[in-house]
């Protein structure tokens, strides 16, 4: 890389950083956010969990006391002990799928975009077809077909998310394949390669960005919905999972909110970060599409 | 040229649709080996029901064949037989639908004009005190779990305030008198369901009608409309929120796939026996055919809620063209 690139590169990391600052809503998302990554991160080691172990029958369902702080549930098990493990599983699946559905998005929306024609077409009509399609049965349905592991609930995710991202790198890719730049380094020689992945992909990066957290808030909700209607893999403690076994155990009936509430408060936490971030990012980054 | 257009977008959804049934059909049956093994395997699954499947499948003939053989069930409204139910898809999909539009209706016109006035207020005081509280409203309903909304309602109003039912649709072994009553019951039972999905749907409405309204705020007809001496209050009401209003008819047949997800979890968690209870039913019985029906029936609709929304704008809005 050239020092005039590199100067660039660092110049856009200053400014971006600079307008960060000032953002309250990225500042208050990103600090959520830092809170439950370090948490799940360390949580899980220092008060460790296991789904399977349950408690005894006498330490069913008690309230918050000092030696859990969070109560227990139907089962006997720490309600903290659980939250901090399920924060584990529920990020992790909120990144994976969000990775899957970025990956997709962005390979099929530049392909289409850059090469255009019948390739657009048939890939922006399969574009529309996953746009059109209600996504929480279109999802439920295909949990329920493939069968509740967590891998299969991420893939499952990832698959069904891309549409948006997809039809949003298409649009920037059209425009951008018109500027001069993109015909003076063809001239120069470059193959289309080369042009995607050199000169495309960095400019269509901060979009993707911005639009791919908002993936991760929906791809969060959707692991704890999927998890709450009975499709979530029982043999991980995600906050889905937590919530599924409240309401089965009538834990809403019999007063036990130390159950129901924490789990609902950390997803709704989370699903808030990432918003705030989005909207955040999306701010500085494509100033152009701001709203005022 | 109206004419074309409108020919263009049914012709569209007719595609769609015909994409949709090919999916529907190829999803139940990306499981290995055919469909008989995937319901073999359901203990609920009935020799009757095995019995018609193979029939409906027209398994033992090639595999171009049983999907015209499928096709032409589908167009007869044959859909196979419920597992759990013993009775033909098509009928017991039928008798869900009322409960689930009532509640969807009510919800919709509920939220319509709540998220409506509530984006015009927003966008009016933008900036102040009422404008952030709004919008903290909206981003925090997007954000919170509808079914976990309806846990938190139902813990507050049926379980402390004892003042409504937790679930069902008219209380169990009640007799009711006279028709007022039984009104009653019924309104009393559908409160909190409708309470829940319209939290949820508020805040998506209100959202998109600020910003389409901020939006139409900054065109010259407005500047126009105040160069030539017309209060603020006129222009607002005579001539942004009629332009703001266009978009709001493509977003409720957007939202259509929100609403679905939001009933399905809404009708769970308060036992509402309409489609999206029986989806949940389907779903936790491995009822497939029913599955498959009801998701037959939902994507359809979404299909045919969009086209008549596409029709809608393009009479509303002369400036759409073929």
């Amino acid at each position: 890389m050239s020092t005039i690139k590199k100067e660039m590169r660092k110049r856009k990391i200053d400014s971006f950083i600079k307008s960060y600052k000032t953002n309250k809503m990225g500042l208050i998302g990103g600090a959520i956010l830092a809170f439950f990554i370090i948490t799940s991160i360390f949580g899980p080691l220092i008060f460790p969990f296991n789904p399977m172990e349950f408690g005894q029958a006498s330490n069913v369902l008690q309230p918050p006391s000092a030696s859990h702080i969070l109560g227990t549930d139907d089962l006997g098990r720490d309600v903290f002990r659980n939250l901090l493990a399920g924060g584990r599983v529920s990020l992790m699946v909120g990144i994976l799928a969000t990775i899957i559905s970025m990956l997709l998005g962005t390979t099929i929306g530049l392909m289409s975009g850059f090469l255009g024609k019948k390739t657009d077409m048939i890939l922006m009509r399969i574009t529309d077809f996953f746009l059109v399609l209600p996504w929480l049965p279109l999802v439920l349905v295909l949990a329920a077909i493939l069968g509740t592991s967590i891998w299969n609930i991420i893939l499952v995710i990832g698959l069904t998310s891309w549409a948006g991202t997809a039809r949003v790198v298409r649009s920037q890719t059209l425009s951008l394949k018109e500027r001069p730049f993109i015909e003076r380094v063809r001239a120069i020689g470059a193959d289309d390669k080369t042009i995607i992945i050199r000169h495309i992909l960095p400019n269509v990066f901060p979009l993707v960005f911005a639009n791919t957290i908002l993936v991760s808030a929906v791809a969060i909700l959707s692991e704890t919905t999927l998890s709450f209607l009975g499709l979530g893999d029982t043999t991980r403690a995600s906050w889905g999972m937590m919530l599924h076994y409240a309401f089965q155990s009538g834990a809403a009936s019999s007063g036990a909110y130390w159950y129901f509430l924490p789990p609902g408060i950390c997803v709704v936490l989370v699903v808030l970060s990432f918003t705030f971030l989005g909207y955040a990012f999306d701010e500085i980054l494509n100033p152009k599409l701001r709203r005022r | 040229m109206k004419k074309q257009y409108v020919l263009k977008k049914v012709l569209q959804s007719l595609v769609t649709i015909f994409f949709v049934i090919v999916f529907n059909y190829f999803l139940f049956r990306i499981m290995p080996g055919n469909p008989l093994s995937m319901i073999m395997r359901n203990p609920r699954a009935s020799a009757e029901a095995i019995e018609r499947t193979k029939e409906l499948f027209g398994l033992g003939q090639p595999w171009y064949m049983q999907f015209f053989i499928y096709l032409g069930n589908l167009f007869e409204g044959d859909l196979g037989l419920s597992f759990i139910h013993k009775r033909p898809v098509i009928e017991v999909v039928w008798s869900r639908i009322m409960p689930t539009i009532i509640m969807v209706g009510l919800a919709q016109i509920l939220s319509i004009v709540v998220g409506i006035l509530m984006g015009v207020i927003s966008a009016w005081k933008r900036g102040t005190k009422v404008d952030v509280i709004a919008l903290s409203f909206s981003l925090i309903t997007y954000s919170v779990p509808t079914f976990w909304l309806g846990i938190i309602l139902i813990a507050i109003f049926s379980i402390g305030l004892r003042l409504f039912p937790t679930s069902g649709m008219l209380t169990p072994g009640r007799t009711f008198y006279n028709t007022l009553s039984m009104i009653r019951d019924y309104a009393s039972h559908l409160f909190l369901p409708v309470l829940t999905l319209s939290l949820v749907l508020i805040g998506e409405y209100a959202l998109t009608m600020r910003n389409t309204l901020l939006d139409v705020l900054t065109e010259d007809y407005m500047t126009t409309a105040k160069a030539k001496g017309f209060d603020d209050n006129y222009i607002i009401k005579k001539h942004a929120i009629p332009n703001a209003m266009l978009p709001m008819i493509t977003l409720i047949a957007i939202n259509m796939g929100l609403i679905i997800g939001g009933t399905i979890q809404v009708e769970t968690i308060f036992s509402w026996p309409g489609l999206g209870r029986l989806m949940y039913e389907a779903l936790n019985g491995r009822d497939y055919p029913l599955l498959q029906g009801i998701f037959l029936l939902i994507t359809i609709s979404v299909i045919l809620a969009n086209l008549i929304a596409d029709i809608t704008y393009s009479y509303l809005d002369p400036r759409v063209k073929s």
